[in-house]
């Protein structure tokens, strides 16, 4: 009965790393949404001087171009959550549908499925990344698509050992003798039966695409200036890392608080999506 | 009226080995058959082959041919999937003998009863609930709001086996499969789920087939039974004649050791 579904909304479990991580993503979240009204300086104003140490007017200092740290991290929050949720979305739904795809494929088909998903695991996403960039542009969308791709193999693979794991149980079988049609059963019990353990994946992917995101744009593979990413901040704060240590350590520090953050929320779904390993009732 | 005639029924698996091998038999309405055999002899899978559901790579042949009041005939065999899935559920439905995993462990109770209900019925709403309410209660369980709003693992094992119960009949079906349904119950529980599962389907004037390896079950609730090793059917008939007058070697120790177990407990309970 749905009344059944929607009390569950009404006593989820309290969970310590759930709310360590909502209060840590939050942050970033936070100074993201920030950033589209308000920000200290333009992105591109370089009269501030190069490498000012923190301070007044520029709280963070300044970077070698003599723009305002803080306003760069600020946007590279709202590029590292995008990066983040975008990379998740197409991960997630090619990775889904694959791996549904596989999870119910049989013998050759089922192997041919697992072998290309073998290969796609092993293809490095730098590589991958450069790719894509070489057919569209260096963007943060080229980057997010690259990004997706990657993580849509591994989601695809871990979706169809899930799936394996469901149909092979009774209760499917129970279902389809009582004229459950496939579509149906998919949606009433594999895709809520394959879901607490990935969403906590997806939870996890989430800080891993981050971090991609970070690393291609210090290769020069990411979202071009004015918008600024933490990787690329990280990138050209590297030679002054002595002299204006700031520039290093603010964009570091967000990329922890981020990734460590949604990572203890992964934990805490672990515990809230599943009621089999809810103790409180 | 003969509801499901199996004729030569044949499964076998992906490797080429013979699961099933010539079963045949007939099931009238409100009839009840017993299929007994050991562990791997094949009988779950019959089952299966008669609802169309052998796993995928198996190939089944023969005829099972359905013959339910309202439904047409339908050779199960050569169905496709669509008119299959409108059988099932109307024609048969089953218990299964783990009731931990025959149930969606991440779905409460009542929803898992409701949906049958809501498919076959076209309950909804309030009229739903108080027929999720109504099934609970007919397999006899005390409490059943607590129960419906109950996932799998919150209800005791016993309790498991009479909410699949309350499932399968909440199709209605015109004949229910039991596949050891009180194996994995303890002895005083089998005894109650199996007279409940004999008052319920005596109620509804519904066909049974009662899979069990366990001829003293079979016997209690049967009235004609086949014996199956190997995939083979090796005898059958009345429950009586079988159990009087076994003529397959099988089937004697089958009886035989049905027969030890009874004077044990006799000499121990005088
Ligand atoms: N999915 C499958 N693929 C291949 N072989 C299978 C599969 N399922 C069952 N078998 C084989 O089919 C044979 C019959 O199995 P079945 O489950 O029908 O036995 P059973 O009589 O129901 O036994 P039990 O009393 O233990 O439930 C066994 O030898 C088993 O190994
Ligand atoms: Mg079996």
């Amino acid at each position: 009965m749905s009344a059944g579904r929607r009390r569950v909304s009404r006593r989820v479990p309290r969970s310590a790393t759930l709310i360590a991580g909502c209060v840590l993503a939050g942050l970033v979240l936070a100074v993201a949404v920030v950033s589209f009204f308000w920000l200290p300086y333009a992105p591109d104003d370089t009269t501030g001087g190069r490498l000012m140490p923190p301070g007044l007017p520029h709280l963070l200092g300044t970077d070698k171009l003599g723009r305002d740290l803080l306003t760069q991290l600020m946007i590279g929050a709202r590029v590292a959550l995008e990066a983040g949720a975008g990379a998740v979305l197409i991960g997630g739904l090619v990775g889904l549908a694959g791996g549904l795809a596989a999870g119910f494929a049989t013998r050759w088909l089922d192997d041919t499925l697992s072998a290309l998903l073998d290969i796609l695991i092993a293809f490095p996403t730098v590589l991958l990344a450069m790719l894509v960039t070489a057919a569209r542009e260096a963007s943060l969308g080229s980057a997010i698509i690259a990004i997706g791709l990657a993580m849509s193999a591994i989601v695809a693979r871990l979706t169809r050992v899930l799936v394996k794991r469901v149909l092979a149980q009774d209760f499917i079988t129970a279902s389809r003798t009582s004229g459950t049609s496939w579509p149906r059963v998919v949606v009433e019990h594999v895709l809520p039966n394959i879901w607490p353990t990935l969403s906590v994946n997806l939870a996890l992917q989430f800080g891993l695409a981050v971090l991609a995101e970070a690393s291609l744009s210090y290769l020069g593979l990411g979202a071009p200036p004015p918008n600024a990413s933490w990787g690329r901040m990280l990138q050209e704060a590297q030679a002054s890392v002595f002299i204006a240590p700031a520039g290093v350590i603010a964009p570091g520090v967000l990329l922890v608080v981020l990734v460590v953050g949604v990572n203890l929320i992964a934990d805490g779904v672990r515990d809230v999506a599943d009621p089999t390993r809810r103790r409180t009732r | 009226m003969t509801l499901l005639t199996v004729t030569g029924l044949h499964v076998r698996s992906a490797e080429g080995r013979d699961l099933v091998s010539d079963v045949s038999f007939t099931l009238g309405a409100g009839e009840r058959l017993g299929l007994i055999g050991e562990s791997g002899s094949g009988k779950s899978m019959t089952a299966l082959a008669i609802m169309g559901l052998a796993p995928p790579g198996m190939t089944v042949s023969g005829g099972v041919v359905f013959d339910a009041p309202g439904l047409g005939r339908t050779d199960v065999v050569t169905a496709g999937e669509r008119r299959l899935t409108s059988l099932r559920g109307r024609a048969t439905s089953t218990v299964f003998q783990e009731p931990l995993t025959a149930l969606d462990p991440l779905m409460r109770v009542g929803r898992q009863v409701a949906e049958p209900l809501r498919r076959r019925r076209g309950l909804r709403g309030r009229a739903l609930h108080a027929a999720v309410r109504a099934a609970l209660e007919e397999v006899r369980l005390a409490d059943p709001d607590r129960i419906a709003r109950a996932y799998p693992h919150e209800i005791s094992g016993g309790q498991r086996q009479r909410v699949a119960i309350a499932m399968a009949l909440a199709c209605d079906p015109a004949l229910l499969i039991a596949d050891e349904p009180t194996t994995a119950l303890d002895v005083t529980v089998q005894a109650e789920v199996l007279t409940l599962l004999d008052g319920l389907v005596e109620e509804r004037g519904m066909a049974l087939l009662f899979i069990s390896h366990d001829l003293a079950v079979v016997s209690r609730i049967a009235e004609r039974v086949i014996v199956l090793k190997n995939g083979v059917a090796v005898e059958s008939g009345s429950v009586g004649e079988v159990v009087n007058a076994p003529r397959h070697p099988y089937t004697r120790e089958l009886v035989g050791s049905a027969r030890r177990l009874d004077g044990a407990l006799e000499w121990r309970t005088s």
